[in-house]
C-alpha cells in the first residue's frame, strides 16, 4: 500500500504567552491523496488557516508546533517545509495584491519561478510562462503587463498560475475568492479544481463559506476552536451533517432555494470562544442544543468521522 | 422604466437619481496630454420606491453603485439629479438640493458594513447611544436617558452593564449589535443597512438578520438593505432591485425576481451562488 500524498498526525501548534500557553491546534489528522481536494471550514478562529500555515511552516512567531507528524509522500516536512514551500507545496492567499509584486511585470514573475524551480533557461521559462497564461484564461500577450493593469479575477488566476509554474503536489488556497464577486469567484474555483485534477496535484482548500465547499470539494474537514469536529466526503457530509456544529453551520447559512422573507434562519447562540478561554470538555458545548453531562467534563473521540458524544458507544467513559 | 412604479403606500420614493464622478487627470496632465474630462456614471437613472415597513434590498458586485445610492439617500453624498422623498416630503431635488432637516435626519439611519471603523473606540457604548439622543435633543432628563440606553441594550440582545464597556470588549456580532442600537436611538421609521453581516461569521450573521427582522415587525421599520449576496437578500428583502453598472437591469417582488429571474444578469448573478441542498433544514 502506498502512503497517502500528504498525512498529518496528532498535529498541535501552540501559542506561548506570558501566562499562559494558547492551544491554538489540538491534535489535527488527516490524509490526503493526489488529484484530492479537501475543504477545511468553519469560522474565524477555527483553526483552518493555522492548520494551512503549520503544513507550509508559515506559522508566525511565537506560534510553534508542539505536536504530531506532517509527511508529504512519506516524507516528514515538518520543522523543514522550507525545502518543499513553492516547489512541491504551492500557496494561493485571499488577497491577490498582496501575494504579487506591484513592481515587476507578472511574466518576469512567472518567468522567475520556473527558472527558480524548474531549472528552466530564459527562453523556455518565457515559452512555459505563455503556456501558464492561457491555462488560466489570460491571452498571452498581456505577459509584459504589471498586476494593477488587471482586475481581482484576472490577479487571482495570475496566482494560480504561479501557484502550478513549479509543478507542485499539493495547492493550499486559503480562501481564493473572498476578495472577489461572486460571479468571478464560480470561474476562479472552476479553473482552480481543473487545473489540478488535469495534474493529479491535490488541493486544501480554505473557507468559511459550506456553499463553496459544496461545490468545489471531493472531502471535507469541519474545524471548530482548534479541533477537528468532523470529516467526510463532501457529498454525504452535506447530505447528513453529524456534529451539532456541522448542523448549525449549514442551517445558520442562507439557502437561496430554501429560505424566504418569512424564514427566520436558525441561529447557533453565542459565537467562537477565544483561545485564552476555551471552554473544558467538548468545546462546543456551551452552543450545542445536544449538550449532555459527559460533553462538559470530556471531549469526544474522534471516532469514524465525527468527534461528539452522540455517537458511538464512547458516552460512558469516565470523565 | 425599470422601477419607474410609484406606490401609494411608498415610505420611500426615489426618482431618477443620478450621480457621476470625475474620473479626469490632473489639470496639468491634461494640458500636456492634451486628454479631455472623463466621467464615470455610478449611478444612472435609478428608481424605486419602498413601502412602509418593508425591506428593499439593492444587490450587486463591486462597482456596480449600490453602496452610492444608500449614501445619497441618506445624505452622505450628494445626487446630480433625481428626486427623494420621505413620507411625501422631499428630502432632496434639484431645485432645493438637500433639505435640511433634523425632523426628517432624526428618522434615518445607517448600520455600515464594518463593525470595527463605524464605533468611536474611545468611546463607551452608553456614550455612543446617548449621542443621538442628545444630538436630537429627544430626552431631557437624565436619569430618563439612562433608562432610554438600558433599553436600546435591551433591545438588540445586549445587557445593561455593557453600557460601561468599550467597543474593543466586543466581538464582530456584539459590535454590529451596538451600531443596530445607535441607529435605533433617534426613534428611527427608516434605516438603511449596508452589507451589515458581511464581515461577520455564518452563525452570527444568522444572529444578526433576525435581529433585523424582529426589530422590524416591532418598530414597524422600513428598511433599504444593501448587499452582494442573493441569498442573504432573499432572506431579508420583500422587494429586490438587481444594479448593474449604475443602473437597474431589474426589480421585482422578492419571491417572482428569485424563481423567475428575466435579465440575464440577474440568472448569471443567482447561478454563481454557491448553494447546497442539504439536510441542514431538519438538523
Amino acid at each position: 500500500m502506498t502512503a497517502p500524498l500528504l498525512e498529518v498526525s496528532d498535529l498541535s501548534v501552540e501559542f506561548p504567552q506570558r501566562r499562559q500557553r494558547l492551544q491554538a491546534l489540538d491534535r489535527i489528522s488527516f490524509t490526503l491523496e493526489a488529484g484530492e481536494v479537501l475543504g477545511f471550514v468553519g469560522e474565524s478562529g477555527a483553526g483552518k488557516s493555522l492548520t494551512g500555515a503549520a503544513i507550509m511552516g508559515l506559522l508566525e512567531p511565537p506560534g510553534r508546533i508542539t505536536g504530531g507528524r506532517i509527511t508529504l509522500q512519506g516524507q516528514r516536512i515538518d520543522g523543514q517545509a522550507e525545502s518543499v514551500r513553492g516547489r512541491r507545496i504551492g500557496m494561493i492567499f485571499q488577497d491577490p495584491l498582496t501575494s504579487l509584486n506591484p513592481l515587476r511585470t507578472v511574466g518576469d514573475q512567472l518567468v522567475e519561478t520556473i527558472q527558480l524551480h524548474l531549472g528552466m533557461d530564459a527562453g523556455a521559462a518565457a515559452q512555459r510562462a505563455g503556456e501558464l497564461l492561457d491555462e488560466v484564461g489570460i491571452d498571452r500577450a498581456r505577459i509584459g503587463a504589471y498586476p494593477h493593469e488587471f482586475s481581482g479575477g484576472m490577479r487571482q488566476r495570475i496566482v494560480i498560475a504561479l501557484a502550478l509554474a513549479p509543478e507542485p503536489e499539493l495547492i493550499i488556497a486559503d480562501e481564493p475568492t473572498t476578495a472577489l464577486d461572486v460571479s468571478i469567484q464560480a470561474q476562479v474555483l472552476a479553473l482552480l479544481r481543473r487545473l489540478c485534477k488535469e495534474r493529479g496535484a491535490a488541493v486544501i482548500l480554505i473557507t468559511h463559506d459550506m456553499g463553496v465547499i459544496a461545490e468545489t470539494t471531493d472531502r471535507v474537514a469541519v474545524l471548530y476552536a482548534g479541533r477537528l469536529v468532523e470529516t467526510g466526503r463532501t457529498a454525504e457530509v452535506i447530505a447528513a451533517p453529524r456534529h451539532p456544529y456541522t448542523k448549525g453551520l449549514m442551517a445558520a447559512t442562507p439557502n437561496l432555494d430554501l429560505v424566504s422573507v418569512d424564514t427566520v434562519l436558525p441561529q447557533i447562540p453565542g459565537s467562537m470562544p477565544s483561545l485564552a478561554a476555551l471552554p473544558p470538555g467538548c468545546r462546543f458545548h456551551p452552543r450545542c442544543g445536544d449538550v449532555m453531562p459527559v460533553c462538559r467534563r470530556t471531549a469526544a473521540p474522534f471516532i469514524d468521522g465525527v468527534a461528539c458524544h452522540l455517537y458511538g458507544a464512547q458516552t460512558q467513559e469516565a470523565g | 422604466m425599470p422601477g419607474g412604479v410609484m406606490m401609494d403606500n411608498a415610505y420611500l420614493q426615489v426618482s431618477g437619481l443620478s450621480r457621476h464622478f470625475d474620473i479626469s487627470d490632473p489639470f496639468l496632465a491634461r494640458l500636456l496630454t492634451g486628454g479631455a474630462r472623463r466621467q464615470l456614471t455610478a449611478v444612472d437613472n435609478v428608481s424605486f420606491s419602498i413601502a412602509r415597513g418593508q425591506t428593499y434590498a439593492l444587490v450587486g458586485e463591486s462597482g456596480s453603485g449600490k453602496s452610492t445610492i444608500a449614501r445619497m439617500i441618506v445624505g452622505l453624498e450628494r445626487p446630480d439629479s433625481g428626486t427623494i422623498r420621505f413620507d411625501g416630503r422631499t428630502a432632496f431635488d434639484e431645485r432645493q438640493g438637500q433639505v435640511q432637516d433634523n425632523s426628517l435626519r432624526q428618522k434615518l439611519q445607517m448600520v455600515f458594513q464594518s463593525p470595527y471603523s463605524s464605533l468611536n473606540p474611545r468611546w463607551r457604548v452608553g456614550d455612543i447611544l446617548m449621542e443621538p439622543i442628545r444630538a436630537f435633543d429627544l430626552i431631557a432628563d437624565p436619569e430618563a436617558r439612562r433608562r432610554r440606553v438600558h433599553e436600546l441594550l435591551d433591545q438588540v440582545g445586549l445587557s445593561t452593564q455593557d453600557a460601561q464597556r468599550y467597543p474593543h470588549e466586543f466581538s464582530g456580532g456584539q459590535r454590529q449589535r451596538i451600531s443596530i442600537a445607535r441607529a435605533l436611538a433617534s426613534n428611527p421609521q427608516f434605516i438603511v443597512c449596508d452589507e451589515p453581516t458581511s464581515a461577520l461569521d455564518v452563525s452570527v450573521q444568522a444572529q444578526v438578520l433576525n435581529l433585523l427582522k424582529q426589530l422590524q415587525r416591532d418598530l414597524q421599520l422600513t428598511y433599504l438593505f444593501i448587499s452582494h449576496d442573493m441569498a442573504v437578500v432573499r432572506v431579508m428583502a420583500h422587494r429586490i432591485g438587481v444594479l448593474k453598472n449604475g443602473r437597474l437591469v431589474e426589480e421585482n417582488a422578492a419571491g417572482p425576481l428569485i424563481e423567475s429571474p428575466q435579465d440575464p444578469y440577474t440568472r448569471m448573478l443567482m447561478e454563481s451562488t454557491p448553494r447546497f441542498a442539504g439536510g441542514a433544514a431538519s438538523g
